[in-house]
């Protein structure tokens, strides 16, 4: 009954996150500020969602005590995990190639990057 | 010697946790717990280099390593909600104020700034575009740079999180 709650709760959240995610996506004006909706709130999101399903792992895990939903449960927590680093790892990835290349943040009040970069 | 059985001790416990429900042995089979261990001697014996590069095995202290998922379970997970809080109400509003400045940090070690730039960069609303190695400063993008700060040469990493201190937790987890 709470884990329904729950993982009811938690899908709405992820759900709402990867929405805004997309608005902000076709709202911002250049590539860093799009990033910024993109990546993290996706991330957020899904982490969310994964959340949802760890959950139903767990619950279902205790009610049957079969063990395919306890690694259900363990291999989302590794998947939510991967994500998260990966995420960052690639996001920073993506700015520095696109600042590397040439494309400045165009509506910007200050770029102390271009300063020192050549 | 230490860097080898450092890197087969990760090994092996990344397999545990992967193939955990396959048997009877806690929660394993034999022939699991046997394919763990052989896989973990052969990629500890390749990449023992690559892991412990440095030669200073003080992230192999159980303590710190406990530390890590507090942090990311504790203050950066509140970060993180906050500044997602944020970040949905300028897509809605659309009030962004963007642009490049230079933060500094007070970290020294590699590892210290790996961690408090990947923080950075998956805080919603600021990401780390470049790294200066010589001095360890940080070129990070925030979509909502708050009036003034455009004008400083150089921001402390502590104003860039709202609540939580997060460059402390990181030194007192990698330094």
């Amino acid at each position: 009954m709470i884990a329904d709650i729950l993982i009811i709760a938690f899908l709405a959240v992820g759900t709402f996150f990867n929405t805004l995610g997309i608005v902000g996506l076709l709202r911002f004006p250049d590539v860093y500020t799009r990033m910024h909706a993109t990546t993290k709130m996706t991330t957020f999101g899904s982490v969310f969602t994964a959340l949802a399903v760890i959950i139903y792992g767990g619950a279902s895990w205790l009610g049957s005590m079969d063990t395919g939903y306890a690694i259900l449960s363990i291999h989302t927590l590794i998947a939510a995990v991967a994500l998260a680093f990966t995420n960052a790892l690639g996001s920073h990835a993506i700015a520095r190639g696109a600042h590397r290349s040439g494309i400045k943040p165009s509506p910007a009040v200050v770029d102390r990057l271009e300063e020192v970069q050549p | 010697m230490i860097a080898f059985c450092v890197t087969f001790l990760l090994v092996f416990c990344i397999y545990l946790l992967l193939t955990a429900g396959s048997g009877t042995i806690g929660f394993w089979s034999a022939s699991e717990l046997v394919a763990g261990a052989g896989l973990g001697i052969v990629v500890a014996g390749i990449t023992r280099k690559f892991l412990c590069r440095s030669d200073n095995y003080r992230m192999a202290n159980p303590l710190r390593l406990l530390l890590i998922p507090v942090y990311l379970l504790g203050p950066f997970l509140v970060e993180v909600t906050l500044a997602n809080i944020d970040v949905a109400g300028r897509v809605i509003t659309g009030r962004i104020r963007p642009g490049i400045i230079r933060v500094t940090s007070e970290l020294k070690t590699d590892l210290g700034i790996f961690m408090l730039a990947n923080s950075i960069t998956l805080t919603p609303g600021t990401i780390t575009v470049d790294i200066e190695e010589k001095g360890n400063d940080l070129f990070v993008h925030k979509i909502n740079i708050m009036p003034g700060d455009e004008q400083k040469e150089a921001v402390p990493a502590r104003e860039l999180f709202s609540i939580a201190d997060i460059p402390a937790w990181i030194r007192r987890i990698a330094e």
